[in-house]
């Protein structure tokens, strides 16, 4: 079973429509009591880093999701913001992030671009895999996903970066450190490619 | 590298997708859930929902409707028509769109943009300018084209940009319906004036228009209404969408074009 944490940011619902269509279970939670014993985790987002931060916090599962993420090692993947709350902190806000992955989400420097890369980065781009198994099992290199953002996150390893993607040069697309994952796109909005992406999740 | 966005744009009236012209009355061309699964089979790039009445009606976004339009999109999805609160912009995001979309209160209420730039983040609160063109030059209209402004479309953006806008959508009032191109004058005017991503709406009325907007400005929205429902000279009721094949077409375009 799937459990996407429903804290009031990110398309929860059509995360949950996509496994549903799959046959997949999942199940969305809404407060500690729901999200306890899950077996693998969702953490989506769309909003600001502080503003993601607080509703994660305020929505009292913040412990929960730590204890099943550190204690337990339950797989879990980040989705844009959720992907970026799972850092040390952001340019964009003052709260501290999760600190899952060791790194900073920083903003896309705008002095390197041209007329043609505008901030946010907004539309379909191609995503590079370092590896063409686990979340990326059986997806075209490269593949192509929604983005939709102004900051990324820049992990302190290489090592933890599991795909690129370029704008105004390459950045972290996806991270991965042991059973913590993220994408920086959508992947409940990318057609054909995120479906593949998030069954591959649920078979992690 | 990065595509352009080809978006069809949808209008709701009472309940039912309409098509305008010149911000008219409309033609009804059916119904909003099922133009969205017709969509998603054709694996569109975007696609935008604007409820032109909830403004003039003085009335709040239909939220249940969005939340069932959201659910069924497999689409990123952005939702105009009627918000005027920060509140607003917080729900229609929970409710599962990735971009709101204001005209008339951005105009009478710019700090909403920034307002709601801070919870929701920029890349999520887009500005739609509808734009009509006179003897004195472009100025924008609200309420669905019947209010006028002074405000000039270039000067505008670079404010909205300024106050935290993620997106701006440039609709020409003149060309709405009428298929017979993009105004490409205006566009020119708009994006010298923000580095913001932009959206084209209003005109297209053939893949050529959406390839020519892009063989111009490489990676921008290309928006339309009428050329993804309507087939024919007759504009016969028929959901259409340019194929994987057809797109890469349009998207070569983008590639080696003429930089400015």
């Amino acid at each position: 079973m799937t459990t996407i944490v429903n804290y009031g940011l990110g398309n929860v619902r059509a995360i949950a429509n996509i496994y549903h269509r799959l046959g997949i279970p999942a199940r969305l939670a809404t407060t500690a009591d729901e999200l306890a014993g899950a077996e693998r985790v969702i953490l989506p987002g769309v909003g600001a880093f502080d503003w993601a931060m607080t509703r994660l916090n305020e929505s009292g599962m913040r412990g929960t999701l730590n204890d099943l993420v550190l204690r337990d090692r339950r797989p879990v993947l980040g989705i844009c913001v959720g992907m970026q709350m799972m850092a040390r902190g952001s340019d964009e806000g003052k709260l501290e992030g999760l600190g899952w992955i060791n790194g900073q989400v920083k903003r896309f420097d705008e002095s390197t671009f041209t007329s043609d890369t505008r901030l946010p980065h907004m539309g379909w781009n191609d995503v590079v895999p370092k590896h063409a198994d686990g979340l990326f099992n059986g997806l075209e290199s490269p593949a192509r996903f929604y983005f939709l953002h102004s900051y990324y996150f820049a992990p302190d390893m290489c090592d933890d970066v599991l795909a690129s993607t370029e704008y105004g040069g390459p950045f972290a697309s996806s991270v991965r450190r042991g059973n913590v994952w993220g994408v920086q796109f959508h992947p409940e909005k990318s057609h054909a490619w995120g479906i593949r992406l998030l069954q591959n999740f649920a078979s992690l | 590298m990065l595509r352009p966005r080809i978006i069809p744009c949808l209008l709701i009236r009472g309940g039912g997708l309409v098509k305008t012209v010149g911000f008219g009355p409309g033609k009804y061309v059916g119904d909003p859930l099922n133009a969205v699964r017709i969509f998603n089979e054709k694996e569109v790039d975007e696609l935008t929902v604007l409820d032109i009445d909830a403004t003039v009606e003085k009335r709040e976004p239909n939220y249940a409707l969005i939340r069932d339009i959201a659910s069924e999109c497999r689409m990123p999805l952005c939702y105009g028509g009627g918000v005027t609160k920060v509140e607003e912009f917080q729900r229609i995001v929970s409710l599962g769109v990735e971009k709101v979309a204001i005209s008339a209160s951005a105009v009478s209420n710019p700090g909403l943009v920034s307002k709601a730039a801070e919870t929701v983040g920029a890349q999520s609160v887009v500005v739609v300018m509808d734009v009509k063109k006179d003897a004195g030059g472009y100025t924008l209209r609200t309420h669905n084209g019947t209010r006028t402004t002074d405000l000039e479309p270039a000067g505008f953006s670079s404010r909205m940009q300024e106050l935290g806008a993620g997106e701006i959508v440039v609709n020409s009032i003149d060309r709405d319906g009428e298929m017979k191109g993009y105004d490409l004058e205006l566009v020119a005017r708009v994006r010298a004036a923000t580095s913001l991503p932009l959206t084209i709406l209003g005109g297209a009325g053939s893949i050529d228009d959406i390839a020519s907007l892009v063989r111009s400005y490489g990676i921008i929205g290309a928006a339309a209404g009428s050329l993804f429902v309507f087939k024919g000279v007759y504009r016969a009721v028929l959901i259409n969408y340019p194929g994987p094949v057809q797109k890469d077409g349009i998207i070569a375009a983008s590639h080696g074009r003429n930089r400015e």
